[in-house]
């Protein structure tokens, strides 16, 4: 039996893929879901083999909530039109259904999949790892305990480097996430967060003084009280977005 | 060419009066006559030469000092040109009457060619002003135009495919609904297309066809989707630019569903308030994660630059936000 879990916003749209899958006897529905909170849930709960996952949905899309589950299933991704994941899905080649999509289009999806369950799987976490998706720029969507919290970007204080995760620093404390300094640096607006450190990332709106610590040493010195580390270059670099 | 012939009509005016002048201090008519056909048409010569050499110039000081030597030399040249032709004519005496006539001469000439001369100026300075002021309308008229129509054509891809994707799984287990939503989304795409947008149509028809476009997306969002569409008895004669609701309320409807989980209802109400028609759209929304200034997102801001393209005005949609509901408000001069 092979175990599956349709995570879509729309009925109907969850519904034909219930009805193609009823050409594959060997396939098990497990449920549905209507948003990314359901799908976490369900997938933590039942670890399906395979999830048919909506991008755009309610509160976070279909990225955001594969990046909560700890180990990602296999997914055939449905989209009715998104260029950036589109563009994403190709450079990893990971397979996806455009709707409206036909049962033959549906049936090439299962086949590849069966054919080759472990590599799409690897595709999938590849794409997760090294793409940024434009909502980023937004919200950054954490974990803490079983609850999802979502951080509005301009919220975070700063971005910490933490092992293989980063910190994320905000008013109700910090948030660990599986993610590089370099990931955020590259998704976030270079002229709201400053790569002041190799293991800092700022927002420059935090920021209320620059202190000297010794000869070329500088501290940055936060609205919250909080205090980082600024390297020689990543002084530079924040003078050079101060326009100072 | 009609200025031509008035040109010609002024020459002969003075030809009639040189010929006067001539008669009167003793000439005889064949004389007076050739003297002055042949002056005049001289000076016509000069005044042509001197005309279309400076359509091409711009007024400017430089320009006005050559100019200005330019018909001196112009004039000098003539009344030479004139003695040696009368000469030819009536021989030694007649010569001798224009050589002491010559200052008269030379100075009449001279003026005659300066006021052809400032004429042609007037003339080139205000055709220019006139070419550059009519492409300068031109070219807004055309700005506006294309821009208002690009506006227009904010018909979402994604909300046309999903709807295409309900239809196609409606159309395997219940048929009759897959076509009863293709003729509203049918009905909607033409009312999209066929509308001019200059046009101004009643609150009534634009509500009916947002109507279309609510009961679409209630078909793809099922019960999570409610609607209210209010208006008050005396706003619906009033008229708005079509298609100006639209993507208002598409906005709302998209930060509705995908800010919160769970049914959201979705309020239309339109007023007459003194001289306006005042329309409230208003959606629910989560404060703690909507990102601040998103009113001013594509959604919104076509609508803002299409009202200011139209009324010149800027002051006439505006949002607000209370507990969890997102408000936007527009008003609509009632001109006419």
């Amino acid at each position: 039996m092979i175990n599956v879990l349709l995570i879509d916003d729309e009925p109907l749209a969850r519904s034909i893929v219930r009805e193609y899958l009823l050409a594959y006897p060997d396939f098990n529905i497990l449920g549905e879901c209507n948003d990314g909170f359901e799908g976490v849930k369900a997938i933590t709960q039942h670890k399906p083999d395979l999830i048919f996952l909506d991008i755009q949905m309610p509160k976070i899309n279909g990225f955001e909530m594969l990046e909560l589950v700890d180990e990602p299933p296999a997914v055939i991704f449905t989209t009715a039109f998104d260029e950036y994941a589109m563009q994403a899905f190709e450079r990893h080649a990971v397979d996806y259904l455009l709707k409206p999509f036909n049962k033959d289009r549906f049936n090439k999806a299962i086949s590849k999949w069966k054919y080759n369950r472990a590599a799409l799987q690897s595709n999938t976490i590849e794409l997760l790892e090294s793409t940024s998706q434009p909502d980023e720029r937004f919200r950054i969507v954490v974990k803490k305990g079983i609850n999802i919290v979502i951080v509005p970007i301009h919220t975070v204080y700063y971005i910490e480097a933490y092992d293989d995760y980063v910190k994320i620093h905000t008013k109700d404390g910090f948030y660990l996430k599986k993610k590089t300094m370099a990931h955020y640096e590259k998704a976030l607006d270079s002229s709201q967060f400053v790569r002041v450190h190799r293991s800092y990332l700022l927002n420059i709106q935090e920021l209320t003084r620059i202190e000297p610590v010794e000869k070329d040493t500088h501290i940055a010195l936060l609205k919250s009280g909080d205090k980082v580390p600024l390297s020689q270059s990543g002084y530079g670099k924040l003078k050079e977005v101060l326009g100072i | 060419m009609k200025a031509l012939f008035i040109y010609t009509v002024w020459w002969c005016l003075w030809i009639v009066l040189q010929f006067v002048l001539l008669t009167q201090i003793g000439f005889d008519t064949n004389k007076a006559l050739t003297d002055a056909i042949v002056t005049q048409f001289i000076f016509a010569l000069a005044g042509y030469t001197i005309n279309t050499s400076m359509r091409s110039y711009q007024p400017g000081l430089r320009n006005s000092l050559y100019v200005l030597s330019w018909s001196l030399a112009l004039a000098v040249l003539c009344v030479f040109v004139q003695r040696w032709i009368l000469f030819e004519f009536f021989g030694q005496s007649h010569a001798d009457f224009v050589s002491s006539s010559m200052i008269i001469r030379g100075t009449f000439g001279w003026l005659m060619i300066i006021i052809v001369a400032i004429l042609t100026w007037f003339w080139v300075y205000v055709s220019d002003r006139k070419e550059s002021e009519k492409r300068k309308d031109d070219a807004t008229k055309l700005a506006r135009d294309a821009e208002l129509s690009n506006l227009r054509q904010q018909l979402q891809p994604h909300f046309l495919f999903n709807s295409l994707n309900s239809i196609s799984a409606l159309a395997g287990s219940r048929p009759d609904e897959a076509r009863k939503m293709i003729q509203q989304l049918s009905d909607f795409l033409r009312g999209t297309i066929k509308k001019d947008e200059n046009s101004l149509l009643t609150l009534d028809e634009e509500l009916a066809h947002l109507q279309l476009y609510l009961d679409i997306e209630k078909v793809r969002f099922g019960h999570r989707l409610n609607t209210v569409i209010e208006k008050s008895a005396d706003s619906i004669p009033l008229k708005l630019p079509s298609l100006l609701l639209q993507p208002i309320v598409e906005n709302a409807i998209k930060f509705g569903l995908y800010d919160t989980v769970g049914e959201i209802t979705i309020t239309v109400s339109a007023r007459k308030e003194g001289n306006d028609l005042l329309v409230l759209v208003k959606n629910p929304y989560d404060p703690a994660t909507s990102v601040p200034k998103r009113g001013t997102g594509f959604g919104l801001s076509s609508v803002q630059r299409r009202l200011y393209l139209l009324y010149f005005r800027n002051d006439l949609l505006g949002t607000s936000q209370e507990e969890n509901i997102f408000t936007t408000t527009i008003k609509i001069p009632q001109t006419a």
